[in-house]
Order: structure tokens, then sequence, then C-alpha cells
């Protein structure tokens, strides 16, 4: 044991803490350059159709405008599709470009870009900018492109289409006498985190540029970036150290990356460009999906088939896709399941990935229908899912590496109160308020990515462990730290971490509830690495008291390589660093995910969510008390961390169930909520007592048993909440968010 | 947002003088709107005349027993004054009930009267709408309307007036006192606002140039029977889709006087003294209070979306004479209803 008191597993407050609230935590739109531009981007008012002119007269005379850029200005990018592909996130289809042409492809699309001296001067001319287009009807709701729904033909990379029916799902349905099939529907959704996209380009002369751009991974705007504009990667450095919440809207590159480098290079200046809160509702968002889930049971509650079928919303030039409905085959024992995927093509920006991207569609969808299930077959909801208790993946028909959704599901319901739940609906109230109880599962898949990591022990007696992965508040900084202060027994303030840079070891995205396990690891085998390299040098220490030590045989700490079992020898990092004739020693590591183990074993996170609400039926009116959320997730690196995590995840799932929701405006094609006023998100009123659980659960997919938190927490929590609001009132409620007008 | 000029006023005089030579002019106190509005493009102003430094930041007690309240007075003040929160509770809940604190703080008197409505149409200047850009056309009326009004709406316009605390003073018969180029005067609260008509770009009766001076309200009553209900998306910082201010006097056993004002359902705050008149002599009871509910709403027309609100205002109605009658208001800290 290196430390008696290990960081690692202990609620450790956040390393970055105090510069963020500080204030000196830098964001994308807070680097200044020298004889820095500054951009402001103009929004199509239209869903469909042509630009047939812009008028650009009074833009162009407004004060301090240097540029305007349109489709009919702009430098020269390529026109063939493949270098906008090189971005991990990609979707197939042909990627959008900003100012590539006449057409406009969704409401909100930029068609100029105004350049000036100042923010205040770009953004006042942007508004003198006009238009003239030549409009065609747009399609905007997914329910009036139904008939038009296709199978993708080609999958996007890293998401599995459904897998192959097994059984007969359809006939046994059929010949059920307990069964049932409803459609269900999630509003769609957009992530808005605190910070704007914004993307800062700073024009270092000699071709090089600086870029400091909100983004989930540095290396993904790096590499689209210098692949669209034929740039050398040895002079283009991104950097992005902190981001202001992202949930997956950062993933992919966006338009302000785009045109920020565009004017730069055009201009030969530094440039930035922040887009409106407005603009945050022309890009990625989760998907508007209609959803049938069908389900048959014998008369004890064992499901005997399960169908689920989804339509989910994309653009017209990408199909966007993620895993809405194979969670019905895994989460759940059921002989017969038919699951099925498609798409339908809307006048509309490619949506993306957002918090537990398909998770929080489909199994809210899921456990809606085995909700309605348990109250069809007089059952406890919580014992229907007891019953059908998955003891292996049932898609790939694996093992599961580890699965403690058992003890998730009695330790929440013992801490919830689960028992007093009276079972018939409207059966229970206080004052002129219904009270209802729901449950449900949460699952998402625990994946991982290689990455690598850096570890440097300099002669101050600092360790600074860097990863090119992202910190995007989750928390990553934090935990590398503390990895890092657990190998070296150093106090956490004697530790740096480093991320959001391209000049680090290479991180992909962070993404998926990936960085943790990923990184984390990462950053524990280049410690491993580094201690090796530290031993050697002390051992070679003239008379050295570790001469024959090797690393199983010595403790790091305090300062110093001490042999286990006679700590009096022991030689000081210092005097090692010395002995390496080093002001800083480093080393490396490489951490990739074990194949042989993902090919043996199936690895989820689960969660069991219950939830207490409050109706007020005359009036319509739902408050959320309280929410359990008890979580497997295997080792817990920070409690407080990953308990904030679960925390958003939970509030996000409560907006999910009872607020969020953008609402286009069918001829216009245009969002008309797009802004924090009218969309709405839960404010603290909404939100009561979440209480968050950690099971024990070891896991063994990776040398820390890491699985991840940034998804589960969403996972099951609005379905949990609809749940409820049936159990109180007797109305299910099928289309979310649940709003007053549904429950007068 | 646009590039403009901004002066401070140092009298009520210079003030208005500065809006009246500008036509791009226009004042500003708390901003809470106004910036907002000027975010999106949607107001304009090439010149800011800032007021607040003028003397309008005080509470008065008048000759005839009530309050003068100065157009400068910050939302949250007012709600906490202690006057207020004793004698006109019914205000001080209506203020809390809107907004956050933040704004609150900024936002004064004078300003709460004159915000502008947060149709969605009017706020996004690429869509056509009569209030925003006169005879362009309102989308509102076949669009997305599940926040507009249910009364007193015209072909032109379905906008609703967005304020709680301008419902309380409806209720309580607050007089608006205003100065302009032509002098002084006062205007009682119910002729303050306007319905849309056909000119739905005026959202009161102030002329080119008048600025609020103070709200007056009249001598102190409803302290005891009284409920701002307010209903909206979420349970806090969200503007109502349906409120109701009720206040009711009780003589004996029946009711002496009743006051009831909707907000969220018209272009202006919604008294209805008919639906008052009806309560008055009356026991409280639910059949009251519905009858009431039912002249309020008997010419509420829906656009689809917001045809919910009709049957929602029908019941909060109820509810909120209920809570009056009971004296058992909605807590506004905790957004409770009872």
């Amino acid at each position: 044991m290196s430390n008696v008191h290990p960081y690692v597993g202990r609620a450790t407050p956040r390393v970055d803490g105090p510069l963020k609230v500080s204030g000196l935590a830098t964001y994308a739109a807070e680097f200044f350059a020298e004889d820095m531009l500054y951009a402001a981007a103009v929004p199509a008012t239209i869903a469909k159709g042509r630009i047939k002119r812009i008028d650009l007269s009074a833009a162009k005379g407004a004060p301090g405008v240097v540029e305007i850029l349109t489709h009919e200005n702009r430098p020269e990018i390529p026109e063939d599709d493949a270098p906008y592909l090189n971005d991990m996130v990609a979707v197939p289809g042909s990627p959008f470009r900003p100012l590539r042409n006449d057409k406009v492809l969704y409401s909100g699309q930029a068609i100029a870009l105004v350049i000036a001296d100042s923010h205040e001067n770009a953004r006042h001319a942007a508004s003198l900018v006009t238009a003239e287009f030549e409009v065609e009807t747009p399609t905007v709701d997914v329910a009036d492109a139904r008939s038009t729904a296709y199978e993708p033909p080609v999958p996007r990379d890293g998401i599995p289409p459904p897998p192959p029916p097994r059984g007969d799902a359809e006939a046994t349905f059929k010949g059920s006498e307990i069964r049932l099939k409803h459609d269900y529907r999630v509003a769609p959704e957009h992530h808005n985190p605190m910070e704007l996209q914004a993307t800062t380009v700073v024009w270092e002369g000699g071709g090089a540029l600086t870029i400091h751009n909100k983004t989930q991974g540095v290396i993904n705007p790096k590499n689209y970036i210098c692949s669209v504009f034929s740039l050398d990667p040895e002079k283009v450095r991104v950097v992005s150290p902190f981001v202001g919440g992202a949930f997956g809207m950062a993933l992919r590159p966006h338009y302000d990356l785009f045109l920020a480098v565009l004017a730069a290079i055009k201009l030969e200046r530094s440039v930035r460009l922040v887009l409106t809160r407005g603009q945050m509702w022309t890009m990625g968002w989760r998907p508007d999906t209609l959803q049938t889930v069908a389900l048959s049971a014998d008369a004890d509650g064992k499901l005997t088939s399960v169908s689920h079928h989804a339509i989910q919303a994309t653009s017209q030039f990408e199909d966007y896709q993620e895993p809405i409905v194979n969670w019905s085959g895994l989460i759940y024992d059921c002989p017969n399941v038919s699951l099925k995927y498609e798409l339908a093509k809307l006048d509309v920006s490619t949506p993306s990935d957002m918090r537990a991207p398909g998770a929080t569609t489909g199994v809210y969808a899921l456990e809606a229908a085995m909700d309605e299930l348990a109250y069809e077959l007089k059952m406890d909801p919580l014992e229907l899912r007891l019953k059908n208790y998955a003891e292996k993946d049932g898609n790939d028909d694996k093992p599961f590496s580890s699965k403690e959704l058992r003890a998730a599901y009695e330790q929440g319901a013992k801490r919830f109160g689960w028992s007093e739940r009276s079972p018939e609906p409207r059966s229970m109230k206080e004052g002129k308020e219904l009270v209802g109880y729901g449950v449900a599962t949460g699952c998402w898949e625990a994946m991982m990515q290689p990455h690598s990591a850096r570890a440097a022990l300099s002669a101050d007696g600092r360790l600074e462990v860097a990863c090119g992965t992202a910190d995007i508040g989750t928390g990553t900084y934090t935990i590398l730290a503390q990895i890092g202060a657990d190998a070296f027994g150093l106090p956490i303030e004697e530790v740096t971490a480093k991320v959001g840079d391209t000049s680090l070891p290479m991180a992909p995205v962070e993404g998926g509830s990936w960085a943790a396990a990923s990184a984390g690891n990462a950053v524990q085998l280049a410690c491993a690495a580094l201690k090796e390299e530290l031993l050697k040098a002390a051992r070679g220490l003239d008379d050295s008291p570790l001469a024959n030590a090797d690393v199983a045989h010595v403790t790091f700490a305090d300062g110093k390589i001490a042999l286990t079992s006679d700590p009096e020898k022991s030689v000081s990092y210092a005097d090692a660093l010395k002995a390496a004739g080093s002001e800083r020693l480093e080393a490396k590591g490489d951490f990739a995910p074990d194949g042989e183990f993902a090919e043996k074993y199936a690895s989820y996170t689960h969660s069991a969510v219950f939830a207490e609400v409050r109706v007020d039926e005359e009036l319509g009116v739902v408050r959320v008390e309280r929410i359990v959320s008890a979580v497997a997730a295997g080792k817990i690196l920070n409690l407080a961390t990953a308990r904030s995590q679960i925390l958003g995840g939970v509030v996000m799932g409560v907006g999910m169930a009872l607020h969020e929701e953008s609402v286009w405006d069918k001829s216009l094609g245009r969002i008309m909520n797009a802004n924090l006023g009218e969309y709405h998100v839960p404010a603290h009123a909404d939100i009561h007592d979440i209480d968050v659980i950690f099971v024990d659960e070891e896991d063994k997919a990776n040398p820390m048993g890491v699985k991840g938190l940034g998804e589960i927490g969403i996972v099951g929590a609005a379905a949990a909440v609809a749940n409820a609001v049936f159990h109180a009132t007797g109305k299910r409620i099928r289309e979310l968010p649940i709003t007053i007008d549904k429950l007068l | 947002m646009m590039n403009f000029s901004y002066t401070r006023a140092t009298s009520v005089g210079e003030a208005i003088q500065a809006v009246v030579q500008d036509p791009q002019a226009r004042f500003i106190a708390g901003g809470t709107n106004l910036v907002d509005l000027m975010k999106y493009n949607v107001e304009r102003p090439g010149r800011l005349v800032d007021i607040t430094r003028l003397p309008l930041d005080r509470i008065e007690e008048t000759p005839g027993g009530g309050l003068k309240i100065g157009a400068l007075v910050p939302n949250s003040d007012l709600a906490y004054d202690e006057r207020i929160e004793r004698d006109y509770p019914l205000l001080s809940s209506a203020i809390l009930a809107g907004a956050s604190a933040q704004l609150r703080n900024a936002a004064t008197t004078g300003g709460n009267l004159l915000q502008r409505t947060r149709c969605y149409y009017f706020y996004d200047v690429g869509t056509p709408c009569n209030k925003r850009e006169p005879g362009s056309g309102c989308p509102a009326r076949t669009g997305v309307n599940r926040i507009h009004a249910i009364l007193g709406a015209s072909d032109a316009c379905i906008a609703t007036h967005p304020s709680d605390m301008c419902v309380a003073l409806a209720a309580l018969g607050a007089t608006v006192h205003v100065e302009g180029p032509d002098g002084e005067r006062t205007i009682p609260f119910s002729d303050f606002h306007r319905l849309p008509g056909s000119e739905p770009e005026k959202d009161n009766t102030l002329s080119r140039g008048e600025i609020v001076t103070a709200v007056e309200l009249p001598k102190p009553r409803f302290g005891k029977n009284h409920t701002y209900l307010k209903l909206r998306d979420r349970l806090s910082y969200a503007f109502a889709l349906v409120s109701v201010a009720a206040a009711i006097e009780l003589d004996g056993d029946v009711i002496g006087e009743a006051r009831l004002a909707l907000g969220g359902v018209a272009h202006k705050p919604w008294r209805d003294e008919a639906a008052e008149a009806s309560l008055k002599g009356k026991l409280p009871s639910s059949s009251a209070f519905e009858e009431a509910g039912d002249i309020v709403l008997r010419n509420a027309k829906g656009h689809g979306h917001n045809d919910f609100k009709i049957e929602l205002a029908r019941r909060a109605i109820a509810r909120a004479l209920g809570q009056a009658a009971a004296g058992t208001p909605q807590v506004q800290a905790n957004k409770s209803i009872n």
C-alpha cells in the first residue's frame, strides 16, 4: 500500500474548484489575443429553401466592420464530404458546412459571418444583414414524416444496430392473454449547458494557430480543422482546459469552429466567435422519437415477449443514430424479443448525443410499459422487475462483467420506503394532493477507449499527471489528481492534473461515460511506469539502500521510496531524480480496453430510481417530493463528484419528465422557445430531496474496476417520475413532458 | 443588439424632454425587459435615457390613508416593505410569485407595468408579428399559442401581459401617476393597459414622452382574505399560464366585497367587476365561486394549444376564491398551492 489514506474512493473536493469559483478558470470565449477580431453569425429565418439575395449594405457601413463572409464571397472550401468526416463523432451522411451554398437546410443556419473590431459592433452589424429567400414548406415534426421512415442503411460507427429478433415476439404477443401495446413520445430537447458554444482562434503567425474551442475532446477540432483547411497538424494546437457543461453537445465540431477558423485564415488575424443563446438551438439536440412498446407476460409476471419500435428524427443530410431500442433486449430476461429502429428526415439540424443518448429515450418507454404491465398484473412494479431480472445480456448472449442491480433495487427500496406504497393508483393522499410512488430501472453501457497519459515528477516534489481528455465539469481533473496522489503517496495539493490540450498525450473525445475508466487507468499506468523509472534511478545510486529492490517490495510515500519490509532503507524522490540526472522524470501510460474480456463479457452500469410525486389533481400541478437513485457502477473514484454526476442526471431526468421541450412552429419550421425563459429546465423550486446510493460492485473489465457515471443518473429518472404520476392520479401520460394541460 | 447612446437624466422634466426630442430614445430603469428585447433586436433604441437617478424611489403615505409607490422602487423593496407586507399582502405575494430574486432586485415598479409580452413570435424577429411590426401578421393564432390569450384577444394579436404584480394592482384598484410633456395626470389601473384591438403595438395608454412616476394604492383592505395563485410550467421562474388575484372582505358570514383579477389570460391584467359583483352578499361556497368563474370566462376563446387555459382558469378561480375565503393563500416561499 502506497498511502494509508488513499484519495481514490473518498469524497475529495474538486481540485479545480477554487479556479472556477474565483473566475480564474478560462473558457473558450475568455482567451484573448492582441488585435483580435470578433465575429457574429447571421441566422437564416427560414427552415427550407434557397437564399435569393443577401443585403449587406447596411451592415458594411456599420462601425467597426472589417469583413462579412457569405456563400458568395467566402474563401474556397473543400466540396467533397471526406475532409469534413475527419470527426470522431461523425455520423453517416454529408456533414453540414456553413456558407457552402445558397441552400437553407434548417432554421437558424448561419448564412453570413460578420467580423468587426468588437463583439458589440459585430453583433450590431449582424442585426443589419437582411436576406430574401425562396421558401419551401418545411417538415419539422417526426409524426408528419412517419410514412417516410427507413432503417438506416449505414450504421453509425460505434452504435450497434438493434440485434436480430430472438424467438417470435409477434406470435407470442398475439397468443397472450396478458399483454399491452402503447405509443410513447419524448419531446425534443436541447442540451443548453451554461457555457455558450464558442471558439477563439489565435493567429500565431507563420501559419500557426492556437484554437480555444468549447469541445469535449481537443483532438477532434484539431483533426477536423487540419483536414478541412489543409493545415499542418504540427502548427495547430487546440487548448480547451475548461468546459462549462456540454452533455454531449460539444462532441462534434460545430459551425463556430469552422467559421472562426475560416475568418482567421482569410484575414490572417485572431478571431473570436461566441454563439448566442438562441443559436444553441441551431445544432445538436435530443431527437424527437415516436416509440411503440408491446409486452406480454404470463400470469406470474414472467415476460413472454418484448417488442420495441422507434422512429427517430434526423436531418435531411445526415443519419444521426443512437441506441434507443436495444435496451429492451437486455434489461430483462425474455425469450421473444423484436426490436426495430428507424429514422425519419426533417428540415432540422442534425441531432446529437445528449446525456445517455438513446437510453434516456428508449428506457423511458420500456420502463413506462413495464409499469403499465405491473398494474395490469396487479403486481408490485418492483417485484415485476425482479421477476424478470436478467442474469445475462440477452442481446449478445454474454454474462455481465458485474451486475449489482439487485442490490440497487434492495437498497434503493429500503432507503425510499417503497414498502409503504399502497398498491392502488389514487390511494395515497396528503392534504389536497395525491401522492404517487414510482420506480424505474436505468442502464448504460460501461465503455472504454484507448487513452494515453503522462506522469512526471519534478525536483520540487510535485507530480503532474496529464491526458488529452476533457473535464466538462464532471470532475476529471480531480480523479486524475487523486490517482496520481495515491500512486506516489502525495498530498493532492502537490499534484497537478492537466487535460484539454492537444500537446498532451492523446485521448479521444470525452463522452459515453468512458473518461473516468479510460483516462483514470491510463494515468494509473503512467504512474506505475514512472515509479519503475524512479526506482531504477534510486537503485543506481552508489550504495543504494534499494539496490536489489523491485517495485513490489517498495512503498512510495512521504516523498521517498522505502523498502516495505524495512522502511529505514529509503531514497528520497529528490535523490532519485538527482541520480537520474534530471529535474523532471516522466513516463507514459497507454491504456486500451481488454478486447478479449469484452468478447466474453457484457459491461453495463445499472440503477434503480425511486420517485415520490405530489399532484394537485384539480390544477394539474406536479411536485417531485423526493428521488432515490441507487447506482451500481463499479468502483467509485470520488464520492463527491460521483454524487454530483448522479444529482445532475436526476435533475435532467426530472426536466425530461415535467419540463423540457423545444417547440417548433410547424409552418415556419422555427423553434419558438429558443431561450432559457421559455425552454423550461427545472428551477430550484422543482427539485427537493435527491438521495444517491452507490452499491458495492466489483468489476474486472479494467484494472481499476471503474465503469463511469456521466450518463446513468438520467436513465430511468423520467420514467420513475412519470410512473409516480400514474400511481398518484391513475392517469397514464405517454408523452413527455407531463405539463399541466395533460393532467387536467 | 444594436449600438446606442446613453444619457442619464437628472430630473423628470429633463428625461421627458430627452425622449420627446429624439424619436429613437427610450427610458431605461431596471432594464430587465428592455435590455433583453434589445439583445433580441426586438427593441432598437438609438438612445437610452437612464432614469434610475430620479427621485422616484420612495414609498409615501397618502392623505387618504393609502400608499404612493415611487416608480423606481425596486420590486424586492416593495414586496418586503413592512407596510406592503402588513396592509397589502396580496401585492407582496404577487410580486414574489414573479421572476427571480435577482430580477426583482433590479426591476422597478414603473418598469413592471411596462413589461412587454412574452409571445414567442413577438420575441423572434425572424417571424411576422403585428405587435412588433404592425400589419405583418400574427402567426401565433395558428401556430404555437400555448401561452396566449383566452380573453379580449383580437384577430391582430393574441398576446398576453406577463406581469404578476399588475394583476394584484388591478385587483386592488390602484392608480397610476404619470407625467409628460403636457403635465401630470392619473390613470385608473384598469385603464392603463389596453386590449390589442387593431393596434396591438400599443400595450398601454401612455403617450410619447410620458413617464410613470408613481403607483398609488387606496386605503388598505383585504389584509386577511386574499391569495395570489399562480400556475405555470415549473414551480418558479416561469410566466403564468393562468394566475388569479382574489381578495374578499367578509361581512359577517357573507361576502361584502370581492376582487378578482387574472394574469396570463389577456393583453392586460383581467379584472372582472361583474364576477366580483356576483359574489357580493353570498356565502363563500363552491357554487358561488364557480359562478364567478363562469362569468369571467363567458367569452373565453382558445386558439388550439391554449384551449386548456379556459378550464384551468375556471378551476384556478374557484380555488383562489376558496383560498381567499379560508385565509390560506398560496405560499410563494415554497410555491405550495394550498
